[in-house]
């Protein structure tokens, strides 16, 4: 026993084994007693309980669903609220991001100090202080009857933000699709190089859309756009974005561009300043400098940073549950709770997180290496 | 034109004015910015100060006022700031809560001055501060009543929360990063799918697992307290991301180091505790902080899944009654909280990075 225990290679395969042995029989052990406790509460394991209709509704969704839908269809909900309210937050956390980065990094002196306290604002207070402070705001607003009023755009109030929109027939999808290819399609024949054809294609593309859609887009004995009106104690027509949307938005928005912001500065500042006095040197102008070689250097230098800051912000999203924002997590957390189907809902909630992380982590990496210098590592 | 105004050199250090002319008038695109941006500025400003001071009420007494002002309604920290910072906590030991609130923050402070940085002190003075916390908060000896963790709330649950989360979580972060980088293969994979799974997940649906699954996985006598289950799983969450940066301050230590004192017989463990972790817990300090930073922040998650900490009081404080109105004004303050305790480590984690740098040239 001791020869054995002095011997480094036969140590090495004691201790595998006993760790493989212990995890093996933890994962057991958690087996059985799940198993028991789903005995004694006669629930039946398995996805079998993804047809049965769910009992209770969710309060925003873009596919429908009712409390008599399965919980498949309710899942489905969740999941693409999560997508929407993320890719929505990245994109808005982005913009805000790339402003505050360049006021940040901007010679000028309040650019600096605005962008400064901004950071140091939102980026110290926790997340989900500020998506409860928001959804907060929202739910004081004035009533439907006092609502506030955004110069025709829509109104303003504590059931959410009323907007116009256009009342669009099913041909939309049809001519979005066509006029899409088609755009690619002159974009690869004629654009080539030359910056001055993309853009007229591109106008000339959204020009088209915007024809058709108003020629054959509705309905004929609909109004063009339909607008939000006060009808007793609500508000009819046009559409409304819910305070839980917009209070969650908002708060990853400001939250994320604070983080992102600093990404961009760090990414502008990693910059070899050799190589814009190089570029000044063989008489490149400001504007061309910036084109050619600073925000291309500094983009390269973003992406990797950038990618974790997506996914941790899409993982964020959770906290919608807070103020009861329907998204994925709350869906599965609110199904454990009625169906106790404990374990398949677990199984699934992480599945779909998994797809999440590695489709956003995926894409930045592919444009990461499409961006790559080439020619290094 | 005379020879000394052709020789003298431009100045090698502009005077202040013309720094400030360059940085805020240095065309007339930037001068047109800078009148824009700062009258934004001028404004934010003027305005906060006017709602926060100016024409802020400031006492209990006078809250009848807060509805005629157009400021701030402070009185509502008055009423509720107990709330706030204590949640359930029993009001006659209050003093409790508060003392144990300020030895954990000194532990913190005293854990951030360079003369502790120790693998056996360090430990040690977390362990003790962490021991007076929970003897403070607990009580039961010391003629100490009783106080349950069910009761314990506001301030002093964020952050026992976080020490605890710290506490457990580091060493569990050495463990993990060590495995991680074992030449055996069970132990390697082992860890690198453990790790890796608990990154991709949410924080929140792992603190939901401990507090709602756990109780149906494991057997009854081995699930403590919903207190005890949180803390754990949040301790296994920056274990995982703790373990990822020492995984980097590690690889960033030239091998050779390690096959020196290999060769000079060193045991595994004097080369692991003497050589390797001082220097990759050195090295990755400015990340180390950050991490903490977000921990610290992250513990308001705690909030969803049923705990009263500050997060939860400050909503519980205006959710109903009188104060209603006046959330922002509590919003605002629990916010101040958060701010004083984070802006505090980041500036912290900033110095820590400046003074490797002049340190590694």
């Amino acid at each position: 026993m001791q020869r054995i225990i002095r011997n480094r290679r036969a140590r090495g395969y004691l201790i595998q084994a006993v760790v493989l042995a212990a995890s093996l029989l933890l994962t057991l052990s958690f087996i059985l007693t799940a198993r028991d406790n789903l005995v004694s509460q006669g629930i039946a394991t398995g996805f079998g309980f993804l047809e049965r209709s769910t009992g209770w509704p969710i309060n925003f969704s873009i596919v429908e669903v009712t409390d008599r839908s399965p919980y498949s269809r309710m899942l489905l909900a969740g999941f693409l609220n999560t997508i929407i309210v993320g890719l929505a937050g990245l994109a808005g956390a982005t913009c805000v991001g790339l402003i505050v980065g360049l006021m940040r990094v901007s010679s000028n002196l309040i650019l600096n100090v605005l962008g400064t306290v901004f950071v140091e604002t939102f980026r110290n207070v926790p997340l989900i202080l500020q998506v409860i402070f928001w959804y907060a705001i929202f739910t004081h607003l004035p009533s439907p009857r006092g609502a506030i009023d955004l110069a025709g755009f829509g109104f303003l109030s504590n059931r959410g933000l009323m907007i116009a929109t256009p009342s669009w027939s099913s041909w939309d999808l049809l001519i979005l699709v066509v006029v899409i290819i088609a755009t690619i399609v002159a974009a690869r024949r004629f654009g080539g190089d030359r910056l001055l054809t993309k853009w007229g294609i591109g106008v000339a593309a959204v020009v088209a859309l915007a024809t058709a859609l108003l020629f054959f887009g509705h309905d004929p004995d609909t109004p063009l756009i339909s607008r939000p009106e006060l009808k007793g104690l609500r508000f009819v027509g046009g559409a409304t974005i819910k305070p839980e949307f917009s209070a969650l938005l908002i708060a990853i928005m400001v939250f994320g561009g604070a983080y992102i912001g600093e990404i961009v500065r760090g990414g502008f500042l990693s910059v070899d300043k050799g190589r814009l006095e190089a570029a000044r040197a063989l008489g490149l102008s400001t504007t061309q400098i910036n084109r050619f070689i600073r925000v291309p250097l500094a983009i390269r230098a973003m992406l990797p940073a950038l990618t974790n800051q997506y996914v941790w912000l899409m993982k964020a999203t959770t906290l919608g549950i807070a103020i009861g924002y329907p998204d994925y997590f709350m869906v599965v957390s609110t199904s454990i709770n009625q169906s106790g189907q404990t374990m398949e809902l677990l199984l699934l909630l992480m599945v779909g997180f998994l797809i999440i992380n590695y489709t956003i982590s995926g894409s930045m990496n592919w444009i990461n290496s499409r961006l790559a210098i080439k020619g290094r590592s | 034109m005379t020879d000394a105004s052709v020789s003298r050199p431009p100045p090698l250090l502009d005077s202040r004015l013309e720094i400030l002319k360059k940085r805020l008038f240095s065309n007339w695109f930037d001068g047109i910015v800078t009148l824009v941006a700062g009258s934004a500025l001028v404004w934010i400003v003027v305005s906060i100060v006017d709602w926060a001071f100016l024409n802020a009420v400031w006492s209990e007494a006078e809250a009848s006022r807060c509805r005629e002002v157009s400021g701030a309604c402070w009185s509502v920290i008055e009423a509720r700031g107990r709330l706030v910072l204590f949640g359930l906590y029993p009001s006659e030991q209050h003093w409790r809560s508060t003392l144990a609130c300020l030895v954990i923050v000194l532990t913190m402070i005293l854990s951030c001055l360079p003369a502790m940085w120790g693998l056996k002190r360090l430990p040690a003075l977390w362990i003790a501060g962490f021991g007076t916390f929970v003897i403070l908060m607990y009580g039961g000896i010391f003629g100490l009543s009783v106080v349950t963790t069910e009761q314990w709330g506001g301030l002093s649950l964020t952050v026992f929360i976080f020490a605890g989360v710290f506490v457990l979580g580091m060493p569990m972060a050495v463990g993990l990063a060590l495995a991680r980088r074992s030449k055996l293969p069970v132990i390697h994979w082992l860890a690198a799918v453990f790790i890796d799974t608990v990154r991709s997940l949410p924080l929140l649906t792992i603190l939901f697992a401990a507090a709602v699954v756990v109780p149906f996985v494991v057997p009854h006598w081995a699930q403590g307290d919903k207190l005890g289950r949180v803390i754990v799983a949040f301790a296994v969450f920056y274990a995982a991301y703790q373990a990822e940066i020492i995984r980097a301050g590690i690889q960033s230590i030239p091998s050779g180091q390690e096959e020196a004192s290999q060769a000079l017989g060193m045991s595994y463990r004097a080369v692991v505790f003497d050589i390797i972790l001082p220097q990759a817990f050195r090295n990755t300090l400015p990340s180390t902080i950050n991490q903490v930073v977000i921990t610290f922040k992250e513990t308001s998650i705690v909030t969803i899944i049923g705990f009263f900490d500050v997060t939860a009081s400050a909503s519980a404080a205006v959710g109903r009654g009188e104060w209603g109105a006046y959330y922002v004004e509590i919003y605002v303050f629990v916010a101040l909280i958060y701010f004083v305790f984070v802006f505090g480590l980041s500036r912290y984690g900033a110095y820590l990075e400046r003074r490797t740098r002049l340190h590694h040239g």
